[in-house]
């Protein structure tokens, strides 16, 4: 059985460690290959055939074609490789964690601009004052 | 012999690159983060360092998962802007110091820090956004440039006390390089922050002011800080801060404060920044410097 992790306990939160790094591991790579334009052409033009060129699994492939960033995540993904799909997508990083919060865009922008996702309620797992969006 | 005359700290946000390269700078939203860097471009015209080892982290750039090195220094004498997905920043290109960068790796890997070397490199917005902050949107860069990228995209990055002991690897090899140089170390990155997960957007103003207090006074004891408190109080992503600890171990054990500017937010992030001086540079005289 697994030890736990000091990190087990922080809310709506994966740390990208050495189990998650294998588990993603192609899902990364392919992510990497968008950093050529040549390829983000390719990719857009057939995302099924492109990912169908990856050792991926169906669950992660299923995930990138709908943009569901937690299933990526929860998949092994990380958020500096997934990067590279909004990227392609013409999305920001703005855009993207407000999508992964379940927040409207406008009510990210909103909660950034009144100083962020506050601490309290925020920090352990079942903390009572959390706001909208927590894991 | 090179001198190590300052140390800046900052938050390298993708956004404010893009903002620039836009012509969104002037914008309400963007305005007062560029202006909190006004005094920090003309104290750097004024100072005029030759060098700037610049310590930030990769973005899955030119390290992805096939190799994770936890320490690397680009030894080439120059580096590409890189393409991250949205196509290369329009900044100039990075000069290197290849010199003083082969010896401070010579020097440090003979204090047991077992540096990667690397002499292909393209940097990203980790290293040219504080850049950008620092000298706006001249036609060439005002200084050379050591990049040195730090492990934080897969978990453990190096501990807070290994940077700080790195830094003050740093401190003694730069000390020891044979030629007249102005040199400042950055460390870039954070401040609280956090882009992945339903927690997303993760802010923690209190652990920002408390962190930059610590760094000024009492960098030893910061730097034991274990990673779980990164993480929990500072977000997933405000793990990078333990990059401005290399910074801070390479300076005096007593600086000055030159500036401070802390503004919420940048797009997901607390944008932090702080300049700190050498209390030893400063009752040296001011150097005339060719033009």
């Amino acid at each position: 059985m697994k030890p736990p992790r000091p990190y087990d306990d922080v809310p709506g939160t994966t740390v990208f460690d050495a189990g998650m790094a294998r588990k993603g591991y192609h899902l990364n790579q392919f992510c990497m290959s968008l950093m050529k334009a040549e390829n983000r052409l390719v990719f857009l033009a057939d995302q099924r055939a492109y990912l169908d060129n990856w050792q991926m699994t169906e669950g992660q492939k299923q995930a990138v074609l709908a943009r569901d960033y937690n299933a990526m995540i929860a998949q092994g993904g990380n958020i500096y490789f997934l990067a590279k799909i909004f990227a392609t997508d013409g999305k920001s990083f703005q855009y993207a964690a407000a999508l992964m919060t379940g927040m409207s865009q406008e009510d990210y922008l909103k909660m950034m601009l009144g100083g962020g996702r506050r601490p309290e309620g925020n920090r352990y797992k079942g903390e009572a004052g959390g706001e909208k969006g927590r894991g | 012999m090179a001198r190590l005359t300052a140390g800046i700290g900052t938050s390298h946000v993708p956004a404010i690159g893009a903002a620039l390269d836009n012509g969104r700078a002037a914008e309400p939203y963007w305005k007062p983060i560029f202006a909190g860097y006004d005094f920090s471009r003309s104290w750097i015209a004024q100072q005029k360092p030759d060098v700037v080892f610049l310590i930030y982290n990769d973005h899955a750039t030119s390290f992805s998962l096939d190799c994770i090195p936890t320490f690397a220094i680009g030894c080439a004498e120059s580096f590409l802007p890189a393409d991250e997905g949205w196509g290369a920043r329009p900044v100039p290109l990075v000069k290197g110091h290849a010199e003083l960068a082969g010896h401070i790796a010579e020097s440090v890997i003979q204090d047991d820090f077992d540096l990667t070397i690397v002499n292909r490199l393209d940097v990203d917005h980790g290293l040219t956004v504080p850049l950008s902050l620092m000298f706006g949107q001249p036609a060439a860069w005002p200084c050379r440039v050591i990049p040195f990228a730090v492990n934080v995209v897969q978990y453990p990055p190096p501990s807070g006390a290994r940077c700080f002991a790195l830094g003050k690897a740093i401190r003694k090899a730069v000390a020891s390089f044979d030629a007249d140089l102005n040199v400042q170390i950055w460390g870039t990155g954070g401040m609280s922050h956090q882009i992945q997960g339903p927690r997303a957007g993760f802010i923690n103003k209190a652990f920002d002011a408390a962190f930059l207090d610590q760094l000024v006074r009492d960098p030893a004891a910061l730097s034991r800080k274990p990673h779980i408190d990164y993480i929990r109080d500072a977000g997933a992503e405000g793990i990078e801060l333990v990059m401005w600890l290399i910074m801070r171990g390479a300076l005096d054990e007593e600086v000055e404060e030159v500036y401070r500017f802390y503004h919420v937010p940048a797009s997901n992030t607390a944008v932090g920044h702080i300049i700190l001086k050498n209390r030893s540079a400063s009752n040296s005289q001011p150097r005339a410097y060719p033009s």
